[in-house]
């Protein structure tokens, strides 16, 4: 039996009296990268940020490793720290130089020293192609870069799993494909990686499984060749067909 | 007995002689009590604001929900009661109730100090209100999303942006203070309106000699101002500021475009 490492059951949650997510349930195994598409408004950003504990779920629960995230032995923070998350509009620190960005996690929540930090920190940005930047604010680089250094901000925590949220939904679209170019690179070093994206390119040729939601539930997941070839469900081919042909 | 003089020009000329060094005095204790006042009440702010946007979220334990709740309330009426009566009425308030009831007389410039930086902490608890609502909610995500703890995001991520966008509301709130210190006359703080009203009197010439003392006011804003304005300029800050809060009304948002 292989190891799960994040493993999602019944999950439900709502805002207020408006249901957002209804009984999702689906698990990770390690060195996967699984892609999650639908159109907007299906919760997908609501279930990233119930694992990665932004939002408490209503109901259900989410296992890490195998233990309930609300009950783990490591605080929320450390937990945080080994499941990173990357945003649509970046959210890097404004007032921080890119390399600021990257090392003031690891020596707030790491505790590590700025020496560890640094050379940690300038690992990533090279596999990211941003070390030249190291010196640059948010404000001076462009979207694509940001979203690299966003990606390498995430890597430096060391983290096990990565969480992208429509990663590339805000770039203009010259700056996507090196973008998609470093997260494909991501996917084969075995890290863990849930990415919910809109470019059906990256969901077919890199993800091992995609799952499609759709008002709240999975609607129909399982392996790229059969989500983008034969899907079962008319509504993943109808979202495909829209998404596609466009 | 010298000749007193018979002209507007004559009498400037003779009480700047005569009463300068006076007039350098108050305006000295007007600067030190606007500069003191407005750092210590932006202190005052800082830590009142911090205390306003602490998240409850619905897992916390009762006690802590029932403490901040309780801190809450006390610093709203703090906050509500020392913007909604005058400086002048809290100045008496505040002097005579500790003279009276505490058996406590203060200097007067230390009670001036004291005033001006409660009364401005009240306004400036708004203002880095404003300016923490004004950060984008992306950076506190961005430091949740690595593990940073409330207390690191606020003070490595959000309030070192939030206190750059409010600068100019900072800086307006202290050339406020060197006006609104004025008011401390009534209890005898020898700032630069009490000393001109002492000086006025032995010759009952109040015209004259507020015409100086409305002139060093008006120097000492227009430098401080452009100062203020100096330093803003080399801030390397975001090509719009966010003023937030005016003295009439908290909500107020303005976006002021950098001179380029
Ligand atoms: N904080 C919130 N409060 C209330 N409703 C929310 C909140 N966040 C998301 N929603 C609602 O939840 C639904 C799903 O949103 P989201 O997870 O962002 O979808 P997606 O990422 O798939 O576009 C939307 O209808 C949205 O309006
Ligand atoms: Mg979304």
């Amino acid at each position: 039996m292989s190891e799960y490492i994040i493993k999602v059951s019944h999950l439900q949650k709502s805002f207020g009296e408006n249901p957002v997510l209804n009984d999702i349930s689906f698990d990770v195994e390690k060195g996967e990268t699984i892609s999650i598409i639908g159109s907007s408004g299906s919760g997908k950003s609501t279930l990233l940020r119930c694992i990665n504990m932004l939002e408490n779920p209503t109901d259900g629960v989410i296992e890490f490793h195998g233990r309930d995230i609300r009950n783990l032995d490591i605080s929320v923070s450390q937990y945080r720290s080994k499941v990173g998350m990357v945003f649509q509009q970046f959210n890097l620190f404004n007032n921080k130089t890119v390399l600021e960005n990257c090392v003031i996690g690891q020596m707030k929540v790491l505790k590590k020293s700025r020496t560890d930090s640094e050379k940690t920190a300038r690992t990533y940005l090279e596999r990211v192609g941003m070390l030249k930047y190291e010196n640059a604010k948010p404000m001076q680089i462009s979207g694509g870069q940001k979203q690299r250094a966003a990606i390498a901000r995430a890597l430096s925590m060391s983290p096990e799993v990565l969480l992208f949220d429509e990663p590339t939904s805000s770039l203009d679209p010259e700056m996507v494909e090196e973008v998609l170019k470093t997260m494909k690179s991501l996917a084969h070093t075995g890290l863990t990686m849930i990415v919910v994206t809109h470019e059906m390119s990256f969901a077919r040729d890199v993800s091992d499984r995609v799952l499609f939601m759709d008002k709240g539930v999975i609607a129909e997941q399982g392996v790229p060749e059969v989500i983008f070839n034969n899907p079962e469900n008319p509504r993943t081919k109808e979202f495909l067909s829209r998404v596609i042909n466009k | 007995m010298p000749q007193l003089p018979n002209t507007f020009g004559g009498w400037i000329v003779f009480i700047i002689d005569e009463y300068g060094e006076l007039f350098l005095k108050g305006m000295a204790n007007t600067l030190l009590i606007a500069i003191l006042g407005t750092i210590i009440g932006f202190l005052i702010g800082l830590v009142v604001a911090i205390a306003k946007t602490i998240p409850v979220r619905k897992t916390d334990k009762a006690f802590k929900k029932i403490v901040l709740k309780i801190l809450n309330v006390i610093l709203s009426v703090y906050v509500e009661v020392f913007r909604g009566t005058p400086m002048m009425v809290q100045a008496m308030v505040i002097y005579y109730g500790a003279a009276q009831y505490l058996g406590l007389t203060m200097d007067p410039i230390f009670a001036g100090i004291l005033i001006v930086s409660v009364n401005t902490g009240a306004y400036m608890a708004e203002i880095v209100r404003g300016g923490i609502i004004s950060v984008d909610k992306g950076q506190t995500e961005g430091a949740m999303s690595i593990g940073m703890t409330h207390w690191q995001t606020m003070t490595s991520i959000v309030l070192p942006q939030a206190v750059r966008n409010i600068m100019p509301s900072i800086g307006n709130e202290f050339v406020v203070n060197i006006k609104d210190s004025s008011v401390l006359n009534v209890i005898s703080v020898s700032e630069l309106f009490f000393t001109a009203k002492s000086a006025a009197g032995t010759y009952l010439k109040y015209f004259e000699v507020f015409f100086i003392a409305g002139a060093i006011y008006l120097v000492l804003t227009f430098t401080v101002t452009r100062i203020l304005r100096l330093i803003e300029r080399r801030m390397d800050g975001p090509d719009t500021y966010v003023i937030t809060g005016s003295q009439s009304d908290s909500m107020s948002v303005l976006k002021v475009k950098k001179r380029s």
